[in-house]
């Protein structure tokens, strides 16, 4: 694939150098001339000097022919603007944005710029990863389609376990779809009798999360399990 | 009308001060305080005093928006020193605020164009200065035909 970063920051340096090692054709872009420099002397010819929201500037580096713009810039506008021309303008078939103020992500998504990726809300997901009284984790959220994936651990006090899934009364627009157990995965049936340690993941339309919380966390279950 | 613009800089306060004595209400957002000084001169009282209203906050956030109006604007100026902030601002306050009449200014002539033939109403400085200096240039006279010299020798 051919690839245009624009930025290079420690980002963009190192995606670079990834996207390079994976045998991707890529340029990156940098506008200030004294980190261009540094750059270039490990990049060469994969780096271009030039501020990337001037159009001929993507023109100079291949934007006609580029499978993919990554705008990875420190800049939340210039990220936004690189993005909405490489779709719009050139025609990219996949951009991929860096926001660097989560209060920016709407914006992105107002002008249909996605996906955007935030370091700030990676690191926030992670914590919910890694913090157990989050107790629920989204795994994934597909906003256009209006679908999520979340993932629970099913605790001591959890109200589930040791029950049927095929008894759980499972909130209209949710489904059960896995269960991870002793580090193996398995789709559950009605048979299956959910277990302490049990982590299960659920797709749902979204705005469920706090049924589904309510019901496999502690205490829970008792709003649910009247069907039982 | 109702004017918010965003970016208080010369072109931004002389417009503001030209549409408050036109009798329009104007809010002026900036993210430099200082810039209110800058929208008083040459007035003989107060912005504030003459009904203009002023907030302090860039144009990209969505409180600092609402503050200045936006929700009831009938025009909005993006008038920042970036292009690319100007650019990105006056698409939300379309999109997202619904404002009737949204204008951009873009110094860059090939992001003017385009964003121009994309719907947004966009003004070029830069654009009008080529076209001035072209057509002023074009309308002068090579050293030899000079008309004062011709007139001279006619004379």
């Amino acid at each position: 694939m051919y690839i245009i970063v624009v930025g290079a920051g420690k980002v963009g340096w190192n995606l670079a150098r990834e996207l390079l090692e994976k045998e991707h054709e890529v340029t990156v872009i940098e506008s200030n001339r004294r980190r261009y420099l540094t750059v270039e002397q490990e990049l060469e010819h994969n780096v271009s000097y030039g501020d990337a929201s001037e159009l001929w500037v993507l023109e100079r580096a291949g934007i006609q022919r580029a499978d993919m713009v990554i705008a990875v810039t420190g800049d939340d506008e210039d990220n936004m603007l690189i993005c909405q021309v490489a779709r719009e303008k050139y025609e990219v078939e996949r951009i991929i944005a860096r926001v660097n103020n989560p209060r920016n992500k709407p914006h992105f998504d107002l002008l249909g710029i996605k996906p955007s990726v935030s370091a700030t809300d990676l690191i926030l997901r992670l914590l919910e990863h890694e913090v157990p009284e989050y107790g629920l984790v989204h795994l994934l959220d597909l906003q256009e389609e209006q679908l999520e994936i979340i993932e629970m651990l099913l605790g001591k006090d959890s109200g589930v376990t040791g029950r049927r899934v095929g008894d759980l009364e499972m909130p209209e627009g949710s489904l059960l779809i896995s269960v991870l157990r002793n580090g193996k995965g398995f789709v559950p049936v009605a048979d299956t009798v959910l277990e302490v340690g049990d982590e299960v993941l659920a797709v749902l339309d979204p705005g469920h999360e706090e049924q589904l919380k309510t019901m496999f966390g502690p205490s829970g279950g008792n709003g649910a399990g009247n069907g039982g | 009308m109702f004017i918010l613009i965003v970016g208080c800089g010369r072109v931004g306060s002389s417009v503001a001060r030209a549409m408050l004595r036109e009798g329009h209400e104007v809010s002026c957002l900036d993210e430099d305080p200082e810039s209110h000084a800058r929208l008083e001169v040459g007035l003989d009282r107060g912005w504030e005093d003459l009904g203009g209203q002023f907030t302090v906050g860039a144009g990209l956030e969505t409180e600092a928006l609402v503050a200045a109006g936006i929700e009831r604007a009938d025009a909005f100026i993006a008038s920042t020193d970036g292009d690319n902030t100007n650019i990105i601002i006056a698409q939300i306050a379309q999109r997202r605020y619904s404002v009737p009449t949204v204008i951009a200014r873009i110094l860059d002539p090939l992001r003017a164009e385009w964003y121009e033939r994309q719907g947004l109403h966009t003004v070029c400085p830069t654009r009008v200065a080529i076209d001035m200096l072209e057509s002023a240039v074009r309308e002068g006279t090579p050293r030899g035909d000079d008309p004062s010299d011709g007139s001279a020798e006619a004379a």
